[in-house]
């Protein structure tokens, strides 16, 4: 068993006699990446923070590669950090920016010269190093920050969502440039980010935070297919998972699930196998999970999808996928059509519902019941 | 129609530039108005005094001579001695240089830990800075006379060093805290995971932004403590005098003749250095006063 490089135990963060962060336990292995994801105000900037020292916390402890960190000050860290405004020095030039740390370390010339060039290199900004911060563009200035981290070669690199003063192209290329830079270096990384696209498409291990209580701890195919209650099932996915009131009852030996439709007869989804143990003879109030792309048309539906018609309220084709609006169970439902799906508003149309992937939660506590 | 067309734009022409003219001369007027005096000051201190006598105020100098500008640097009298302004004119650089650069650097370190090293009580503190910036001179007058006895600093050029130092801290203070608070936090922090302390990031980081600020800030303090009287006569004695009460008492001496051209080219001698340093840094003080406003 590897030793973790980053272990946090029962932290809590207090301002005053506000909780911003409450019994905070995540611990990560060498060239991990972990991404804290969460709505603003959730507290994760706070967390990331607080790793790196920049903030005190009020009890628990934390340990970077082994050591116990706490209370000891940002530089002794051996963490490097990137900024969401970049934080780029506007006085230094480029060059300056990447070497500043090891100047203030007494690192000796030569070797800042041989690392200046390797970073200057891997990021493709040597034709940069003699400009001013105020010359680059933002995806520049963005490189320039990862360069004054990665030159540091840290036990830890941080990251305060990056990616987010940049437009939609760059955001997207920048993402896989760090994806790119964690696979070729195996960094271990703490990234923060309220994208949860970004947190899908970088992360080996994904914590969810809401309030200043982690949600969930999981890899991301765990925080998509078994979210632990339906602020996460909600928060993660994009369009979101549909979350519908139903009712689970037994028929015979079998569990169903019932869901009430304005004006038309409920539908009945059979063969719920997976939630048998669930279901009793007297029904029982639940929320069904199902993931727009486990609702889909019938003519292309897996097998063991049941099919039921449906009328269809919006239809938004979106390129690859029609997405399409039906109502259910008093709730706008969506469902994720193949691009040339025949469906108009206003008509019925057959879909098929796929119960493998679905979620049940209970409708008073939120947590996930099967 | 077109006719009339054109007539009404020639028309609007016509108004359009006496609307300009007029402002033209508007400008033109008050500009002389406020060089009235300057002139009056020049041309008379270049006449002789017969030609004062007789002349008129207006008139340009038939003879023009420096004589007078002569009198007033090293001959007019001052009470008893007769050396001109000379060395009070480098009194006042002595105290002036010094005061200016060490309210300057009190400044910018106390503004740089107002905007961004934030403790408890900064805002109590900083409100206290800024109360000191509208004590009349006149109030603290006797204290800091006692003080300085106590410090045996009265008469000196230090003591009256210090007392510009204390009554500039609050502006230059409020100066650099409302310029640095526009600098992101995260540049701190930024430095900070680098390794930098706290004097390390005012040098390497914060002070090389300045520029603006501290022109600002030592135009300001200059014209502040050149200018000063009450201070300067308060708390000086014979020999370590600043030129403003030097040219109080070469006007005010009481002996023969009023030599209006020396008492002109003495005021004009002491208001120099402030002159010098606008021309010389005006540019960017409208800059640094308008930087603050406007983010980057």
């Amino acid at each position: 068993m590897t030793q973790p490089i980053l272990d946090i135990r029962n932290l809590y963060k207090k301002y005053g006699s506000v909780e911003i962060l409450k019994n905070i336990n995540v611990s990560i292995e060498p060239g991990d990446f972990l991404v804290l994801v969460g709505p603003s105000g959730c507290g994760k900037s706070t967390l990331l923070n607080c790793i790196a020292g920049l903030e005190d916390i009020s009890s628990g402890t934390i340990a970077i590669g082994g050591r116990d960190m706490t209370g000891v000050s940002p530089k002794d860290r051996d963490i490097a950090m990137v900024f969401q405004s970049y934080a780029l020095y506007p006085t230094m030039s480029v060059a300056k920016n990447i070497t500043f740390g090891m100047k203030v370390r007494g690192v000796d010339k030569a070797e800042q010269e041989r690392k200046l060039a390797e970073v200057a290199r891997q990021l493709q900004i040597e034709p940069l190093l003699n400009r001013k911060p105020g010359q680059l563009s933002g995806g520049q200035r963005q490189r320039v920050a990862m360069g004054r981290a990665l030159v540091r070669d840290p036990k830890l690199f941080l990251f305060d969502e990056p990616l987010s003063n940049l437009d939609a192209k760059l955001r997207v290329e920048m993402r896989t440039e760090i994806k790119r830079l964690h696979h070729n270096l195996s960094a271990s990384i703490v990234y923060v980010t309220h994208d949860q696209i970004e947190a899908m498409t970088l992360a080996t291990k994904i914590v969810v935070m809401k309030g200043g209580v982690i949600q969930q701890i999981g890899t991301p195919s765990e925080i998509y297919n078994r979210p632990a209650n339906m602020f996460v099932a909600d928060f993660m996915g994009s369009p979101a998972m549909n979350l519908i009131p139903a009712k689970l009852r037994r028929n015979g030996t079998n569990a169903e699930i019932v869901i009430a439709r304005p004006g038309s007869e409920p539908l009945v989804l059979k063969h719920a196998a997976r939630f048998d143990s669930l279901a009793s003879a007297s029904e029982k109030d639940i929320v069904l999970g199902l993931r727009p792309e486990d609702i889909s048309a019938a003519s292309k539906a897996p097998a063991g999808a049941q099919e039921a018609h449906c009328h269809v309220e919006i239809v938004e084709p979106a390129g690859a996928d029609t997405f399409v609006m039906i109502r259910l169970g008093g709730k706008e439902v969506t469902a994720r059509l193949h691009a040339d799906a025949d469906v108009a508003p206003g008509s019925d149309a057959a879909l098929a519902f796929d119960l493998d992937k679905a979620s049940l939660f209970m409708p008073d506590t939120g947590l996930r019941a099967a | 129609m077109t006719d009339t067309a054109i007539r009404s734009t020639g028309q609007g022409n016509v108004t359009r530039l006496l609307l300009r003219a007029g402002l033209y001369i508007l400008l033109i007027v008050f500009a002389l108005y406020y060089l009235m005096p300057l002139y009056v000051m020049v041309v008379t201190s270049l006449k002789s005094l017969e030609e004062i006598r007789s002349g008129s105020l207006m008139a340009l100098p038939r003879e023009p001579s420096l004589a007078a500008w002569a009198k007033a640097w090293s001959g007019a009298c001052t009470g008893i001695q007769c050396e001109g302004l000379q060395p009070y004119f480098w009194n006042s650089v002595l105290l002036a240089v010094p005061a200016v650069m060490i309210s300057t650097l009190i400044g910018a370190l106390n503004g740089y830990v107002f905007a961004q090293w934030r403790f408890r009580g900064a805002d109590i503190l900083f409100a206290g800075l800024l109360f000191g910036c509208f004590i009349p001179f006149q109030v603290v007058l006797l204290p800091m006379a006692r003080v300085l006895g106590l410090m045996e600093l009265a008469g000196t050029i230090p003591g009256l060093i210090l007392v510009h130092v204390i009554y500039g801290i609050g502006f230059t203070t409020l100066f650099f805290r409302n310029y640095y608070v526009t600098i992101p936090q995260e540049l701190v922090r930024a430095a900070k995971v680098d390794g930098a302390g706290f004097f390390r990031i005012l040098f390497s980081i914060f002070l090389p932004l300045s520029a603006p600020i501290v022109v600002v800030t030592v135009i300001w303090q200059f014209t502040q403590i050149w200018n000063d009287f009450l201070f300067g006569v308060s708390f000086s004695q014979a020999g370590t005098q600043p030129v403003t009460v030097a040219l109080n008492n070469i006007v005010n001496s009481t002996t023969g003749v009023k030599e209006y051209n020396v008492d002109m080219a003495a005021a004009i001698i002491a208001a120099l250095p402030t002159l010098l340093v606008y021309v010389v840094a005006g540019k960017y003080f409208i800059r640094g006063l308008t930087a603050g406003s406007v983010k980057g």
